[in-house]
């Protein structure tokens, strides 16, 4: 991953008076698997849509490989894309759906028959070839469908949502088989999905939109573990958000004073004093005591509710400015806490593990959460 | 039967009724066929023989011919030209999104309902107006009017079963929009085309008030018989409404049997998939 390959370049897009994408600028690497991820409504279908030719960009440029490309219709842009619905040519075999792409390019008959027969036998589907596309289960449909982008030599593939039709054991399934497909190929993967689980463990690099914006772009463990925005910590989940004003230094250490009393924020912390910000914990990094004075930092509270999550329990807390915090706690750990809901209980973290979101984006408008 | 039924009328009933309807429906068709082959020359019940001697003077008449002719060739340009507005208009309805669509639909639906002897007639005068009244151009012109919402609707339908993705999907390939119109809508909406001809075909053979408005001395067959009825009872009468009542079933039978395969087929691929 040196250079850039694709390049969106201030990408804007209205209906009317509704803004679907206000700016969108991206710079992905050959060979990147990038994921954009959001509520929906947010834009990311629409980004990609422009990506593709389908939606014409009321702004900005789109350059692949050094070719400018947002000019061009949708049939010279060489950027396949696997569908929502899949839209497989129904009345058609496995193989004539296939053979398509190439069949448009003028490729010779025995030429395409071979590629597509490749591709077909790479994917595990070539028993099928002769079958009509609407005889086939949910998961070779799925194959089929990469298999007739793929054939066509791409150098960037395009995906929409393409697992939500499968059910959710197959889904796991084939993310494993494109991620290792993409390994393979070595080509750009521009992958739109709501699902936190697929953005995260197929992506290099994740880009979460909001409202028309790019609210971060980064690695899935810089989004998971430093959220830039609030938006981003509430749609990643998991987080407690705490805001107040920085305070002076007292013995080369510095607070934030919150409605529920003092915390320490960790050295990195660069804010002038009385500014406003907000600070951020990760659940799996507080802890939960029913006596006080284990921690660093500490706030009372009182257990609202466990939220069961397999080998992890969520237990939602309430602080007495009726702020809301939520820690993860290992099943064993719970039990031996033995607090009941409406339970006095302390949280408490070490200083380092918070940190400040992005000064720059807290006050976005849609910090709410959406229903994604 | 149905639950909500059970304790109603007797099933015999109802066969009855549905049997009354049928015979009051097609009793004067048969009795058409029936008289076609009657040897007598006014008809009555008690036929005196079997004959195909007035099928021999149909035949033979060129008068009839002629207007046999013009009812062919009217139906088959109008069927054509027909066919292919209604495929349009249903496509653009399809493919796109427009301000106004649902009135320009309502619009393109609406002539069917206009009577038929105030289009006959404001066509008439239309016509004589651009000097073609008279013209067999002029019937087809007129028919095209009434016949091609027909087979708009039923494009419409067959366009209705056809994810919209695909075609885009076809141009997200590499495929120029005429070729994604040939290789994926097309196939598609074949069936829906044909059945649309065939409907138009006939549509356009059986109309009579249209055609005595605009086709003046050119006659098609609707308006030759009614003209010899005026003048006489001719048993040779039978002989063309049984051949025209066997043209237009053929065709609606034909029509009917290309929908519902194709209905068929669509349902079974759910089915399985």
């Amino acid at each position: 991953m040196t250079n850039t390959h694709l390049k969106l370049d201030g990408l804007a897009k209205s209906y009317g008076n509704f803004i679907a994408v206000e700016e969108f600028s991206l710079d992905i690497c050959e060979g990147e698997f990038i994921a954009i991820m959001g509520p929906s409504g947010c834009g990311k279908t629409t980004s990609l849509r422009m990506l593709a030719g389908l939606e014409t960009a009321d702004r900005g440029e789109i350059t692949l490989a050094g070719k400018r490309i947002d000019q061009l219709p949708v049939w010279e842009r060489e950027t396949p894309m696997v569908w929502q619905s899949l839209a497989l040519f129904p009345f058609m075999t496995v193989r004539e759906n296939v053979e398509f792409g190439l069949q448009m390019r003028g490729v010779a008959r025995a030429e395409r028959r071979r590629r597509a027969d490749d591709w077909l036998e790479r994917l595990g589907i070539s028993t099928y070839a002769d079958r009509n596309v609407a005889r086939l289960s949910g998961g070779q449909r799925q194959r089929v469908a990469l298999a007739r982008s793929l054939v066509l030599e791409p150098k960037v593939l395009l995906l929409d949502e393409p697992l939500s039709a499968l059910d959710a054991h197959m889904a796991i399934k084939m993310q494993g088989e494109l991620k290792k497909l993409q390994r393979e190929l070595g080509i750009t993967f521009v992958y739109v999905t709501h699902s936190h689980s697929e953005a995260f463990s197929l992506a290099d690099r994740v880009v979460i939109m909001n409202l028309g914006k790019v609210e971060q772009i980064g690695s899935p463990q810089d989004i998971f573990l430093r959220p830039r925005s609030k938006f981003v910590a509430q749609f990643v989940g998991g987080i407690s958000l705490l805001e107040g004003k920085v305070l002076g230094r007292e013995d080369s250490k510095r607070f934030l004073n919150t409605r529920d009393g003092k915390v320490r924020l960790s050295h990195s912390c660069g804010l002038a004093e009385g500014a406003a910000a907000v600070l951020a914990v990760r659940a799996d990094r507080i802890s939960v005591t029913i006596t006080p004075g284990w921690g660093e930092n500490e706030i009372a509270c009182t257990l609202v509710s466990e939220e069961f999550a397999g080998a992890v329990v969520n237990l939602h807390l309430e602080t007495a400015s009726g702020h809301s915090l939520v820690a993860q706690l290992q099943q064993r750990d719970l039990e031996q806490l033995d607090a009941s809901i409406g339970a006095r209980v302390y949280a408490s973290w070490h200083s380092d593990d918070g940190f400040l979101l992005d000064r720059a984006r807290q006050s976005l408008p849609g910090t709410k959460v959406r229903a994604a | 039967m149905p639950p909500h039924l059970k304790h109603a009328l007797p099933i015999a009933f109802w066969v009855a009724g549905l049997a009354l309807v049928f015979i009051l429906l097609y009793a004067p068709i048969l009795s058409a066929v029936l008289f076609s082959f009657s040897a007598d020359r006014f008809p009555s019940l008690s036929m005196s023989g079997f004959s195909t001697q007035w099928y021999a003077q149909v035949l033979t008449d060129r008068a009839m011919l002629e207007a046999l002719w013009n009812s062919l060739t009217v139906a088959g340009f109008t069927a054509l030209i027909a066919t292919a507005l209604g495929f349009a208009a249903a496509y653009a309805d399809y493919r796109f999104r427009f301000f106004g669509q649902k009135a320009v639909l309502a619009l393109a639906l609406l002539p069917p309902t206009v009577p038929l002897v105030i289009l006959g007639l404001a066509m008439l005068a239309f016509f004589s107006r651009i000097g073609i009244a008279g013209t067999l151009a002029a019937v087809v012109a007129a028919h095209v009017v009434i016949a091609a919402p027909f087979a708009m609707a039923v494009c419409r339908l067959r366009l209705a079963q056809l994810d919209r993705t695909l075609e885009t999907a076809a141009q997200n390939l590499g495929a120029p929009p005429h070729s994604a119109l040939g290789r994926i809508v097309l196939p598609h909406t074949v069936p829906a085309i044909l059945a649309a001809f065939l409907i138009t075909f006939a549509v356009s053979f059986d109309e009579y008030v249209i055609s005595w408005f605009t086709g003046g001395l050119n006659q098609t067959i609707p308006v030759a018989v009614l003209t010899t009825l005026q003048g006489q009872v001719d048993p040779t009468i039978h002989v063309i409404g049984t051949l025209s009542f066997t043209v237009t079933l053929t065709l609606v039978l034909i029509a009917l049997a290309v929908v519902l395969r194709q209905s068929g087929g669509a349902m079974s691929k759910e089915e399985t998939s």
